[in-house]
């Protein structure tokens, strides 16, 4: 082989197996071939480190960008709106120092409920460090996604639930079997913004946490005109497999959005 | 009703009532007392005369260290609990959940006679969830309709002793080139056993309709396990929902289970599986060292003629080829990257479901798609169905026939490149 097909080699010996080119996976949607190896390689020897780029169906972009729809639940989420990854479609990674790892990316989120797709760039940035703290996010200015109007039904619910007797009160969302009552839909929507308090704290690039299930749910008196509530969550980390579960309480109402008040993991039970 | 027939601990008693009792979610126990002398005795009995804690003496205050064994109502736990405290009364807490213990009973009886109703394989209902026996019953109903095309063969016993069963789906032959396809290795992923008692139907009905079947089916055989897992999926339907694991009890640990997909002899051990027994990816204590994997081992060894080999897992939405253990990218990596495509192309043909494909997306040691693929089986495929993470593990049954139907049409890409491309 030639010296620079050598040297190529090399490199990618040398860099650990972190290119990813026909290791990635390809998407089914956009036909996309992965990217040339030569490129990559020819980056790693000259040392540049800003902006390594991934390949954007591959895991660690599909990580970082899993955080981002999980952000944005928390501050724009309700019972009629939810947040979720579509796809990415450009990521690059760079160290910054020795105090974690920022992600730039292009990708679109889609709210499923009114079905509303959005293309932007953001960062997400990972915190290096012994004790594990929150990624930083940040969006641009959103058009669409956050000029949903979900107002009518929000408030609503907030009229049927402000002043409800006996309060709401429910196990298993949805049951094993996948079935909830229509009635109870909205809430298990909110179930998953609030738990995406505790996934979007929990969240490293060595996670990927979706809301497993609502163990669950009990409506408390209303306070300061917030609807409240005390519930427990099972999420899911696909990295791990592990089923981690949380009690969480949290507030709601169309004007303040979610607030998570209190979160606390529980050891997880065996019988429940 | 008699209820309490699977609890030996409790007197069989009849609650006297012809529905079952429903104890609206609240928290009920039932406590153990037992008086030390005759003054405790009276103690206890001055509880029978509090009507106001509906106490619901399953055995009374006879005579002193006989037990008094009582169901307390949630409004009245923490007061009972106190006087007996204070008087020094022992007691212990027999049952610490009466609905969790009844929802099993309700449960159990149910399924006993869900799959006494079990009458055909035509009339079965594929848009819900089925428990282990009714699975089993299926099964049987299928290779008795189909004798000439389906036989059972028990490849082994679970860590509990439950059949290893694997349908066989041929039209003759001697040890024919075959494909082999597994659901239900992890016990949470209920799509994917409710899809393999699909698939064997689908097969059944698709031969001599469907042209890939019927050149398939006319060449080569299909094996088809579709509970790899029974142990861990009847646990999932009595105990615990989310369980991944078998259900092998450790000897050096109060945990239980291994994954089964962390168990195969490829990269053992490695990265991407755990070596503590209380986590979900824990590996076992050494390769094959379960009765579920060891006996597909011994089945794929033995037969020696498998050429596809595709396991089903949920959830994500990825069609997958090995190595999970390892960055080297495998020989055949063109060839099953092109094949994936396509599969996945027709796959996302009736309902547009879009799937993700390569080689393995995080590193998972000792997987079974790296075993069969190191034995020569080219076609080694690991597919993860719906969805990609709103439901998850609980997908509502009626996306069940949907996931199976357009999942079916991706493992005829590859059973019938399989058969174009023998080797």
């Amino acid at each position: 082989m030639g010296l620079r097909s050598f040297v190529v080699l090399a490199v990618l010996i040398c860099a650990g197996g972190r290119l990813t080119a026909k290791m990635g996976l390809d998407s089914s949607a956009r036909g996309e071939t992965t990217e040339g190896l030569d490129t990559l390689a020819v980056e790693e020897a000259m040392g540049v480190m800003a902006g390594r780029e991934l390949n954007p169906s591959f895991y660690e972009a599909q990580r970082a960008a899993h955080v981002v729809p999980i952000y944005l639940n928390t501050r724009y989420g309700s019972p009629y709106k939810v947040f979720q990854l579509e796809s990415v479609h450009k990521a690059t990674v760079e160290d910054v120092g020795d105090t974690g790892r920022r992600y730039h990316l292009e990708l679109s989120v889609k709210e499923f409920i009114s079905d509303t797709t959005e293309k932007f760039t953001a960062e997400v940035f990972f915190p290096l460090g012994e004790k594990q703290l929150p990624p930083k996010v940040q969006v641009p200015s959103l058009e669409k996604l956050t000029k949903i109007n979900t107002k009518a039904e929000e408030d609503t619910l907030y009229q049927k639930y402000k002043t409800k007797t006996p309060l709401l009160s429910s196990d298993h969302l949805p049951d094993n079997f996948g079935n909830m009552d229509p009635d109870m839909k909205p809430f298990w929507y909110l179930c998953i913004v609030a738990s995406s308090f505790i996934m979007l704290k929990e969240s490293t690039e060595n996670t990927f946490y979706n809301m497993a299930q609502v163990a669950s749910l009990t409506q408390m008196p209303t306070e300061n005109d917030q609807l409240k509530f005390d519930s427990t969550v099972l999420l899911h980390d696909m990295v791990s497999q592990e089923i981690p579960r949380w009690k969480l309480l949290f507030t709601w109402s169309p004007a303040e959005g979610v607030k998570a008040l209190q979160m606390e993991q529980q050891p997880r039970c065996e019988n429940c | 009703r008699c209820l309490f027939k699977h609890v030996s601990l409790i007197v069989p008693l009849c609650l006297g009532k012809e529905k079952p009792v429903n104890l609206h979610n609240s928290l009920h126990q039932v406590l153990r007392i037992v008086a030390k002398d005759g003054a405790q005795l009276s103690l206890i009995k001055h509880l029978e005369d509090r009507t106001d804690f509906e106490l619901d003496f399953w055995r009374r205050a006879t005579y002193v260290s006989s037990p008094v064994d009582v169901r307390v109502p949630s409004h009245s736990l923490h007061f009972v609990k106190s006087y007996l405290e204070k008087l020094d009364i022992h007691y212990s807490i027999m049952i610490e959940d009466l609905q969790v213990l009844l929802n099993k009973e309700q449960e159990e009886i149910h399924s006993a006679a869900r799959a006494a109703q079990l009458k055909d394989t035509d009339s079965f209902d594929y848009s819900n969830y089925h428990t282990l026996t009714e699975i089993y019953t299926f099964q049987d109903m299928l290779v008795a309709e189909n004798p000439n095309l389906v036989s059972k063969i028990v490849i082994g016993q679970s860590s509990e002793g439950r059949p290893l069963n694997v349908l066989k789906f041929s039209t003759g032959g001697t040890n024919r080139p075959a494909v082999w396809i597994d659901t239900g290795i992890h016990s949470r992923e209920w799509v994917t056993q409710a899809s393999g008692i699909w698939f064997a139907k689908k097969i059944v009905k698709d031969y001599r309709r469907d042209p890939t079947v019927t050149a398939v089916l006319n060449n080569m055989d299909i094996f088809l396990e579709i509970v790899v897992n029974p142990d861990g999926y009847h646990y999932t339907h009595t105990n615990d929902r989310m369980w991944r694991k078998n259900r092998k009890l450790l000897s050096n640990s109060r945990c239980v289970g291994i994954d089964l997909n962390r168990n195969w002899d490829a990269g053992f051990g490695g990265p991407g599986s755990s070596k503590d027994p209380c986590r979900e990816t824990y590996s076992g204590p050494s390769a094959n060292s379960e009765s579920e994997v060891r006996s597909i081992v011994n089945f794929v060894s033995t037969h020696g003629n498998i050429k596809a080999f595709i396991s089903i897992h949920s959830y994500s939405q990825l069609l997958l080829y090995p190595y999970g253990y390892t960055r080297t990218p495998i020989r055949d990596q063109n060839e099953l990257h092109q094949l994936a495509r396509r599969a996945i192309t027709d796959l996302a043909s009736p309902y547009g479901t879009r799937y993700r494909y390569g080689s393995i997306i995080y590193q998972a040691s000792g997987g079974a798609i790296d075993w069969t693929y190191n034995q020569g089986i080219k076609y080694s495929y690991t597919f993860e169905l719906r969805d990609t993470g709103l439901y998850g593990f609980i997908l509502p049954a009626s996306q069940i026939v949907p996931t199976a139907s357009e999942t079916w049409l991706g493992l005829k890409v590859i059973m019938n490149h399989a058969l174009r491309n023998p080797y």
